[in-house]
């Protein structure tokens, strides 16, 4: 009893304890957070109405009053409404401002609104639709396959699990973790910012999902611990130099210093 | 002590198990003189003395799980179709026999991935507890004779650690090592003259072929290490003929060597410290995941990862070649080809860099002109060219390894890719000599720090009211110990050197090069702070405890070119 | 320099060490300090039980690692896989952790802490010594009469320096396969070769490729073709990047007759980079840009692959392309210089 009352006052119980409130407040967020909402595909010519009036408020500043573009702004017109599902549910669009690149963020629209845009911007000019649930459903794909054509269609940028990469003059290809199977698919096919699109001759629908059950496989993590990042030699040789000889050489402190 | 177990019928014959046994080898080995030599040896206490070792002991861990390795790696180019134990994307993937044989010996060995893990852990600390040794050999001046030869003997460790590794990374045959050998080649191609055959020379024929993994499996697994095996042993038995080096400190001299004895405490700690590297390493390859040679996938010549690099001690060549401009740098001479955007950064720089370090020992020792022979260490600040010199040195290399990662980080401090390669060009050669500088300031105000506190003592806090209504803070005289550590230093001066021309006005051969010695050592000596004299501390107290330090725009203590002999009165 | 300071004034390149007249007394080895376990029995007691206990723990880990190794086998899963490799290497760190740090417990806290004093002695033999050994040595050189016999010399020379010629001769001239470095100056690209998706194999059709896309192209092969090494070596020269431009955005094809070796808009270039022979593959379509994630050359696909950042110093060399009558991408001919980094007798 009192070796427990003496462990209660050891020095470092605050921090103890404070890293362990942390850690329950951000668990019980992770639990108890909402969940995003799935979107929906099915589009009415109200949607279209109710669009293009979002549009008016939210987009014709950059993209024109008709989507028709500007100089600082591409067209929409025949962008599909997968590239604008991909943008503004990923938060990119609207653009908070310019810079190399739109970044990702909180999104803007919620998920009927984002429909809405999508179905307005579609009936402007065909282009590639959002694709089907069953496009994008990791457990029916072949991860095999999918590894073969994500190290030579996008590890270069992406990184070979997907932890993303430099691109030059301050852009970069952002890491997949997070990126849902919808918006993976959507970027593939449509090629948004610095991107190149890959349709579906290059990479057809069933090549797409096996990238994406690859992706999806990555997420477990690495067979071998801790991942660090998945950064390669880099991030290896930083936590070797931190952990490794960090502790070794406290060891070699400790077997230096006299005894009391 | 069991050594008078001598053949010689006087002695009386041994009754214990243990006498018996000893008996037995001494009679047939002689072992008892190396006993009697080595038992009580002594070495001295230090934690910087355990850098060394840190490196011995990983490459002993390296040995071991390499052995384990070797029983289940099959270092062959042959192409299969994989179907095993491995991650769901490997399977039905076309690949090298060394590739496959990685992912068996990863997932279906059990305990495989550790040991793979522990092996390539231990290879990144092998590296870097070289470098880390080096810095301590370097800084506290133990290369000084007689050690000169075993500073090159590490030095070729150190060069040889690094073959090791790169032959090692190369083996699984992956993506990221496959690309790492290409670049490679696209290095050796630029060799002049014999670029190209060189290239034949590794690859038999062209990259990638399919000789290279058997050929690179038997470097890593043979020669290397029995080079370095053979070395280390040099290099331990130069060790114990010099007797270890020791820290300054009351009662070592270069006549002795305080410390405790080999037998038991040395055993114990260093056994004892064995096991402690052995076990952190462990403890990493059970916990941290490193080349994850299935993300990468199978050597194939088109794709490649963005993070493209090497194991961290061959980030600086990298580095080196990115930030290169190739502008105006490939040179067509009679129709030969000469890219000076490879061979400047990949032979040249990294050429220096080595150069650098196996002729700085001879240069110092030529610029003070000091024969005799060290064995107390000198404390970094009492040579501040020399310190200054390694912390430009290491400036350099971390500025390469930084440009070698400058895509991380771009990423991770979303900075331009651009600009960061345009810093590090610029700072490559500004950030040496700026760090030079800053090391040398830092150096000589350490050293005038010691002065003042040889001369005036400690500040106690305790401040007292004369009578006649002076207050002065009383200042407590350092112990004999801690002076000693502060005066006990030589503070070299430039060389000097005979007039041009003898007494007749004859030239004298051999001026020229003694002003150019003379130049170099004046760079390295001319700005310096010589150890408080039992005169000037006598003089210091004859002034009264009191004493402050005055505020002179040029304090006195620093001495240029020559002695400073009005000192203050 | 005041030479009058110099106290070796008549030495030729003298260094000066000692400065002062006088030095400080060194005060000797500081008094040795007892530690608790030095006066204190129980303390001693203590940390001896410390010791045992650590040692304890240290066998608890090999038996842990043991029941880890017999108990915990992988599933063949990620996780499976983690757990195994995670038990085994705690719980042999523990067991050897256990022994580092009970040992070093040992010396520090129980063992004698006296400082001990060797002295050195001069590492340079005593005069004597030398004498005797340059003695030995020249007797030996008088026994083997190597001064006289001069032809005898230059006879045993020239046999030591020939001997590893036989050696050497044997593995140098088959080390390097063929020694035919003239390979490195074309690749399979042919006439009427057409183009395919990299790694499926799929031919591409022009009207395959919109603009902003990109293609990681082969040459067209057979499946049994592309299972060897010969095909892998082929590839690392022949791989090549395909993209569409706005035929307006292209400013120019490195084809000296203009834009003969494009098809509507459509540049192959090759893959290889020319700085030290990295695939170069970042494509970013909105500035036409190539990066090569190695060394960061930067290459401008709308301008003949100019280099516009980087350590590259030539373009990358492109493959001039056509359709065939069915519409499918095809090369014209082969590269028409070599690919990838330069070398010696690139121009040759």
């Amino acid at each position: 009893m009192k070796a427990l009352a003496a462990r209660r006052h050891h020095r470092a119980a605050p921090v103890v304890l404070l890293l362990l409130a942390l850690l329950v407040t951000g668990g019980l967020y992770a639990v108890l957070a909402p969940s995003p909402a799935t979107a929906e595909t099915a589009s009415t010519a109200t949607d279209v109405e109710e669009g293009k009036r979002l549009f008016q408020a939210n987009c014709a500043t950059c993209h024109g009053p008709n989507a028709e573009g500007s100089p600082e702004a591409p067209s929409l017109v025949g962008v599909g409404a997968a590239s604008v599902d991909f943008q503004v549910s990923t938060g990119r669009m609207p653009m908070q401002m310019t810079g190399p690149q739109a970044a990702e963020k909180p999104p803007q629209m919620d998920p009927e609104q984002t429909a809405q845009l999508a179905a307005y911007v579609a009936s402007l000019g065909a282009g590639p639709a959002i694709p089907t649930d069953e496009q994008v459903d990791a457990a029916l794909g072949d991860s095999a396959n999918g590894a073969l054509l994500f190290r030579t269609n996008c590890a270069m940028c992406h990184n070979a699990v997907g932890a993303g990469g430099a691109l030059s003059e301050g852009k970069w290809a952002p890491p997949l973790y997070d990126v849902s199977e919808r918006n993976i698919y959507q970027a593939m096919l449509t090629g948004p910012q610095s991107m190149p699109v890959f349709n579906d001759a290059n990479l057809n629908p069933e090549e797409k999902r096996d990238i994406i059950t690859y992706l999806v496989e990555q997420r477990e993590g690495s067979a071998g611990g801790l991942s660090l990042g998945s950064l390669g030699p880099v991030s290896e040789g930083l936590w070797a130099w931190v952990v490794g000889l960090g502790l070794m050489i406290g060891a070699a402190v400790w077997i230096g210093a006299k005894s009391s | 002590m069991s050594t008078d177990t001598s053949p010689s019928s006087t002695v009386e014959p041994p009754t214990t198990p243990a006498g018996k046994a000893a008996d037995y080898l001494d009679q047939r080995t002689g072992v008892g003189v190396a006993v009697k030599e080595f038992a009580r040896k002594v070495f001295p206490d230090h934690w910087s003395f355990m850098l060394g070792e840190m490196a011995l002991f990983s490459f002993v861990v390296l040995l071991l799980t390499g052995v384990f390795l070797t029983m289940f790696f099959d270092p062959s180019m042959a192409l299969i179709e994989y179907h095993g134990a491995g991650p769901e994307s490997m399977q039905g993937q076309l690949m090298s026999v060394a590739f496959a044989s990685t992912l068996d010996l990863s997932f279906e060995v059990r305990g495989g991935l550790l040991m793979r893990q522990i092996h390539h852990w231990a290879a990144l600390v092998f590296m870097a507890s070289i470098v880390v040794h080096m810095m301590r050999v370097f800084f506290t001046g133990a290369f000084r004779k007689p050690r000169e030869i075993n500073w090159l003997v590490g030095t070729v460790l150190m060069i040889l650690g690094l073959a090791a590794g790169f032959s090692g990374y190369s083996l699984p045959d992956d993506v990221l090592s496959g690309n790492g050998l290409r670049i490679t080649d696209g290095v050796v191609k630029s060799i002049p003259v014999i670029g190209s055959y060189t290239s034949y020379f590794l690859f038999g024929g062209e990259f990638p072929g399919e000789h290279i993994i058997p050929r690179l499996f038997t470097v890593h697994i043979l020669l290397v290490p029995a080079l370095i095996l053979v070395l280390i042993g040099v290099h331990l038995f130069l060790m114990v003929l010099h007797k270890h080096t020791q820290y300054p400190g009351g009662g070592r001299t270069d006549k002795n060597v305080v410390g405790y004895p080999l037998f038991p405490v040395y055993i114990a700690k260093m056994g004892g410290n064995f096991f402690i590297v052995f076990g952190i390493l462990a403890l990493m390859g059970a916990t941290m995941s490193i080349n994850n040679v299935w993300n990468y996938g199978p050597y194939d010549p088109s794709p490649v990862g963005a993070g493209a690099q090497p194991d961290w001690y061959m980030l600086f060549l990298e580095g080196s070649l990115r930030l290169m401009p190739g502008y105006a740098t490939e040179w067509v001479i009679f129709g030969y080809t000469l890219s000076l955007n490879v061979l400047i950064p990949a032979v040249v720089i990294p050429g220096l860099l080595f150069t650098f370090l196996f002729v700085y020992p001879f240069i110092e020792a030529r610029v003070t002109g000091d024969k005799r022979e060290h064995h107390v260490l000198d404390r970094p600040r009492n040579v501040p060219a020399r310190t200054g010199l390694g912390v430009a040195f290491l400036t350099a290399f971390i500025i390469l390894a930084l440009a070698g990662s400058n895509d991380l980080i771009a990423t991770h401090f979303g900075m331009s890719l651009n600009q960061i390669t345009w810093a590090f060009r610029i700072l490559f050669f500004a950030g040496p000599v700026f760090a030079y500088w800053v090391t040398k300031r830092i150096c000589l105000g350490l050293q005038r720090k010691d002065r003042e506190l040889v001369l005036h003592g400690h500040e106690t806090g305790r401040i007292v009211r004369f009578a006649n209504g002076e207050y002065i803070e009383v200042h407590r005289p350092l112990d004999d110990q801690e002076r000693w550590l502060r005066v006990n230093y030589d503070a070299h001066r430039p060389l000097e050197i005979e007039p041009a021309t003898d007494a007749r006005g004859v030239k004298r051969p051999g001026y020229q090069k003694d002003k150019q010695w003379q130049k170099l050592s004046r760079f390295f000596f001319e700005d310096r702070v010589e150890p408080v004299t039992p005169a000037e501390l006598a003089a210091a107290h004859a002034h009264g405890e009191h004493d402050e330090i005055e505020a002179a725009p040029r304090s006195p203590e620093l001495v240029s070119g020559t002695e400073n002999a009005d000192r203050e009165q | 320099m005041s030479a009058n300071q110099n106290p070796h004034p008549g030495q030729e390149v003298t260094a000066t060490s000692s400065t002062s007249p006088e030095r400080f007394e060194d005060p000797g080895v500081p008094a040795h300090k007892p530690r608790l376990t030095d006066t204190d029995p129980q303390a001693a007691r203590r940390n001896e039980r410390i010791v045992t206990i650590i040692f304890a723990i240290s066998c608890l880990g090999a038996i842990a690692s043991l029941v880890a190794y017999f108990a915990v086998r992988p599933d063949g899963t990620t996780e499976g896989t983690r757990l195994s490799t995670a038990l085994l290497g705690v719980t042999m760190a523990i067991s050897l952790l256990g022994i580092g740090v009970g040992a070093i417990h040992w010396a520090k806290s129980l063992m004698s802490d006296h400082e001990h004093v060797d002295e050195r002695h001069e590492l340079a033999s005593p005069p004597e010594v030398r004498a005797v050994a340059v003695q030995h040595l020249a007797d030996g050189a008088e026994d083997s009469g190597i001064a006289r016999r001069g032809v005898l010399k230059g006879a045993a020379v020239s046999a030591l320096a020939l001997f590893p010629l036989t050696f050497a001769v044997p593995l140098i001239s088959s080390v390097g396969g063929d020694w035919d470095v003239s390979k490195f100056r074309h690749t399979i690209w042919e006439r009427n070769r057409r183009l395919a998706y990299d790694p499926s194999g799929r031919l591409i059709k022009a009207s395959d490729l919109t603009v902003g896309s990109v293609a990681h192209v082969i040459p067209e092969a057979s499946q049994e073709e592309m299972r060897s090494h010969e095909w892998i070596t082929e590839k690392a020269k022949a791989v090549v990047l395909l993209v569409r431009l706005n035929p307006e955005d292209l400013r120019s094809d490195q084809s000296p007759e203009g834009e003969t070796w494009s098809y509507d808009g459509i540049v192959a270039y090759s893959k290889i980079c020319t700085h030290v022979g990295c695939p170069v593959a970042l494509y970013e379509q909105q500035t036409h840009h190539l990066l090569c994630p190695c060394h960061q050359s930067t290459f401008d696909m709308a301008d003949g692959a100019k280099v516009v950042f980087g350590p590259a110093n030539r373009p990358l060399p492109q493959l001039p392309i056509t359709v065939d009558d069915e519409g499918y991408l095809m090369a014209q001919d082969d590269f028409a210089e070599p690919v990838g980094p330069s070398y010696w007798e690139r121009l040759k």
